[in-house]
């Protein structure tokens, strides 16, 4: 209708004012056309074609709102394209948390314990002799079964050239090879010939020494892909929270700026524009923290406990590893610390279940069910005594008595073993739900929230050019 | 000459006790040279509680490796408080405590396909001989797997009785234990594959990786040799393993061309794998004997009695039963000699 009193904007038609940055060229006159109808000027070129025309457009008042209209949608649509590109990234990143890099993480935690299973299911059916039961057997081909199929898809998994595909590549050699010497200690050992123990240490070196420690490194691996994950999936989208303030700020402007020059407070579509904002704005910064802190909680409940967990399962096969073995080496390898001689394998035993007791320790701190890391420190306290009786046996050459308290049926160190690798079993798999529940709770606070704000934007810059067109609609 | 008057002009009043004196203080002057860092190590052993250091050392300067056998005490039965402590003994303890071997196949190892997975070989053979006619049982033997590197320590601490365990009789051990007259003979001796082109302890061994056993006495005479000329530089003798039985896995498995060990070990090496053999002959010669703690003198003259009886009756049997089969069926080579009984306390 007509221009407020109090507009600071100079009358439409006056000279420099309007167009207060563009010196030197003469005000253009006439309203609505930038470009006088019958002079046409030398072709200049498109981007001074187009200045000249906003310079001039910028001296009328629809012309004004043309500029503002086209200024919000676009503010308005970038908010939204930043929010669901900043967002996109996170949800993908945990989507990766939950369904790559958590499972694979787990997945070679899980090469690495089927290895040293394997590995101690070996000894244990060596030290049975000629009448090895069938259940060690079995349980030694599944965990070799289960090594090489987790190490096929670790490799599936694996980016062509990284370090990961070089140790799976290790890993792959050295099975072969690991599972040869078995076969061979086994077949010397049916044979009675005490070589075949000799393979068994050599074997276990292998393992020892080269196949655990390349089965580390690719759970160190693994564990450092699962870090970046949520490194990406965790820090605050501060570019799309930014503009999104700056679309409600323009948006609150222009309403201002209305209200100031037409006393009208409502403009339908800049207020739609604004609550499509406004509700976008909230959805991200609520969803993702939210979000955040589902993967926090995953993180602080699910992945430090099942480390932890991890590292003490292996620690309790290895100690079981070096118990048979002690008994297969039948003091052929000693150990020599600070002037003292120790049989190799017992000295080892003392520092696996020594590392055991620490992790279990801590596990028991980090968990929030602390009922199987009890019973595993239990059945481990009844486990170092028995050892100790065991050994007591072994070192009076009682080998028969020694090997029925390790491997025997009833009152074994046997038993102990199978006590607390059951308990850490169920104890990561608690442990995996609560990962598993938190981290599903985060990505779902992400579910929709790139579309969704995208949407909200779309709409709330079609409310902005609706609002605008409305106001501009007046001066036809 | 000047020497040989003098030496006649000595023998005069007083030869053998002189000579032994001359001897002493050459060698003496020869060890201790190059050895003086070795002097704090003295008052440490000294304070560790041997009560007859002048003994020792008086046997330690006359000793000779190669001489080192003989320096036994005479046999006799006349038991005394190490025989009256064993037998005095009750019950399920009533057993004479052998340190053994569990991984050296014929000489003691355990047969995983007997019941109870039984020690079994020359060397126990040899224990239950004694255990029969101490404790007039043949089964009152409680065995007890001792490391290579634990023998002298494992009698020096009362752990054992005894250690019958392929033990070679030499000066180094006869400074912390004693031992009986030797029951075997045996020397070093090189184990190949049959179609190696290795044909001893000689230049065949050139570019050759020969694997021993770690602070073996093989490798430290596998060392001292090819610094001095006597073993082709070029023979690669860095393989070293913890056990000499893992020198044949890894002969087996390719990574070593050859296996220096003990004639009587090498054997029990080939017996586990018919397509390695012995090459060439033993070129040290070393004896085997049965330790015993430095003061047990009574169990000392008493095994050295037994093994009167046993070299009569029962040796060359035990031999045919264990180690015929990889060494021979003449046993002449490894008969130990006529025992000489040249310890005086």
């Amino acid at each position: 209708m007509t221009h407020p009193p109090k507009s600071s904007a100079a009358p439409p038609p006056a000279g420099s004012a309007g167009a207060p940055g563009v010196p030197g060229i003469p005000a253009q006159p006439g309203p609505p056309a930038a470009v006088p109808p019958g002079l046409p000027p030398a072709r200049r070129t498109a981007f001074a074609e187009g200045a000249e025309r906003l310079r001039a457009a910028a001296t009328t008042e629809p012309g004004r709102l043309r500029i503002i209209g086209a200024v919000l949608a676009l503010v308005v649509v970038a908010f939204g394209a930043v929010t669901a590109w900043q967002t996109g990234a996170r949800s993908a990143a945990a989507h990766d948390v939950l369904h790559r890099s958590q499972p694979l993480s787990s997945g070679a935690a899980g090469i690495y314990r089927s290895l040293a299973d394997a590995n101690t299911a070996a000894s244990s059916v060596f030290l049975a002799g000629g009448q090895e039961d069938a259940k060690s057997r079995e349980l030694y081909e599944k965990d070799i079964e289960s090594a090489a199929s987790g190490l096929v898809n670790a490799a599936a998994n694996a980016e062509p050239g990284s370090a990961a595909e070089t140790t799976i590549a290790e890993l792959n050699r050295l099975l072969p090879e690991y599972k040869g010497l078995i076969e061979r200690a086994r077949t010397y050992n049916r044979q009675g010939y005490p070589v075949g123990g000799a393979y068994l240490r050599y074997a276990n070196e292998k393992m020892q020494k080269e196949m655990l420690p390349a089965a580390e490194v690719l759970y160190t691996t693994e564990n450092r892909r699962l870090d970046a994950d949520y490194g990406h999936a965790r820090p605050y989208p501060w570019a799309a929270i930014a503009l999104g303030v700056l679309a409600l700020a323009a948006l609150g402007w222009a309403q201002h700026r209305m209200y100031r020059r037409t006393n009208r407070v409502l403009n339908h579509g800049l207020v739609a524009a604004t609550a499509a904002t406004t509700v976008a704005l909230l959805w991200l910064v609520v969803g993702h923290a939210v979000a955040r802190s589902g993967l926090d909680g995953s993180y602080e409940h699910g992945i430090r406990s099942l480390n932890v967990l991890h590292d003490a399962r292996i620690a309790s096969l290895k100690a079981r590893g070096n118990e048979n073995l002690s008994l297969v080496a039948r003091g052929a390898e000693t150990v020599t610390v600070r002037d003292r001689s120790y049989d190799a394998y017992y000295y080892a035993f003392d520092q696996d279940i020594a590392a055991l007791g620490r992790h279990l320790t801590e596990a028991a701190r980090l968990a929030d069910d602390p009922g199987p890391v009890k019973a595993a420190e239990d059945d481990m306290a009844v486990w170092k005594q028995r050892h100790a009786a065991a050994r007591t046996e072994d070192e009076n050459g009682n080998y028969q008595q020694a090997l029925d308290k390790v491997i025997g049926a009833k009152g074994a160190t046997a038993e102990c073993f199978d006590g607390v690798d059951g308990s850490l079993a169920r104890a990561i798999d608690h442990e995996q739900d609560e990962f598993k529940q938190a981290a599903e709770a985060g990505l779902g606070a992400m579910t929709w929230l790139p579309e969704g704000t995208g949407v909200l934007a779309v709409l709330g810059a079609a409310g902005a050019v609706a609002g605008i067109g409305r106001r501009l609609s007046e001066y036809r | 000459m000047d020497v040989s008057r003098a030496r006649s002009a000595l023998r005069g009043w007083g030869g053998v006790a002189t000579m032994a004196v001359l001897c002493a203080l050459a060698l003496a002057f020869v060890l201790l040279l190059p050895c003086t860092q070795r002097a704090p190590e003295k008052p440490e052993r000294e304070r560790a509680g041997r009560t007859v250091a002048t003994g020792v050392q008086a046997r330690a300067d006359g000793c000779v490796d190669s001489e080192a056998h003989e320096r036994t005490l005479a046999p006799s039965d006349a038991d005394g408080p190490t025989i009256d402590a064993i037998r005095a003994r009750t019950g399920a303890k009533r057993k004479l405590i052998v340190g053994v071997d569990q991984n050296s196949y014929r000489w003691g190892y355990r047969n995983p396909n007997t019941e109870g997975a039984q020690l079994e070989g020359f060397d126990i053979e040899l224990v239950r001989r004694i255990a029969e006619d101490i404790l007039g049982d043949r089964e009152a033997v409680q065995f007890k797997a001792i490391p290579t590197s634990q023998r002298t320590r494992a009698i020096e601490k009362g752990r054992v009785d005894m250690v019958v365990r392929t033990m070679t009789i030499n000066c180094d051990r006869l400074r912390e234990v004693a031992f009986s007259a030797p029951y075997f003979k045996t020397g070093q001796q090189v184990l190949a594959p049959k179609s190696s082109p290795i044909t001893g302890y000689d230049d065949s061994l050139a570019h050759k990786k020969v694997c021993t056993a770690a602070t073996s006495t093989a490798h430290t005479k596998l060392a001292a040799d090819r610094k001095e000329g006597r073993l082709p530089a070029s023979t690669d003798i860095s393989t070293t393993v913890p056990n000499q039985l893992d020198c044949l896995v890894r002969l087996q498995l390719g990574e070593v061309d050859a296996v220096v060990t003990d004639g009587a070990l090498a054997a029990s090496q080939a017996a586990q794998d018919p397509t390695v053999e012995l090459k060439g002959k033993a070129f040290t010669t070393e004896y085997y004997g049965v330790a015993m703690k430095d003061d047990a003198d009574d169990l000392v003259r008493r095994v050295n009695r037994i093994l009167v009886d046993y070299r009569a009756h029962g040796w060359q049997k035990s031999y045919d039963d264990w180690l015929a089969a990889t060494l021979g069926k003449d046993s002449s080579a490894s008969k130990p000699p006529a025992p000489q009984y040249l310890r005086g306390s």
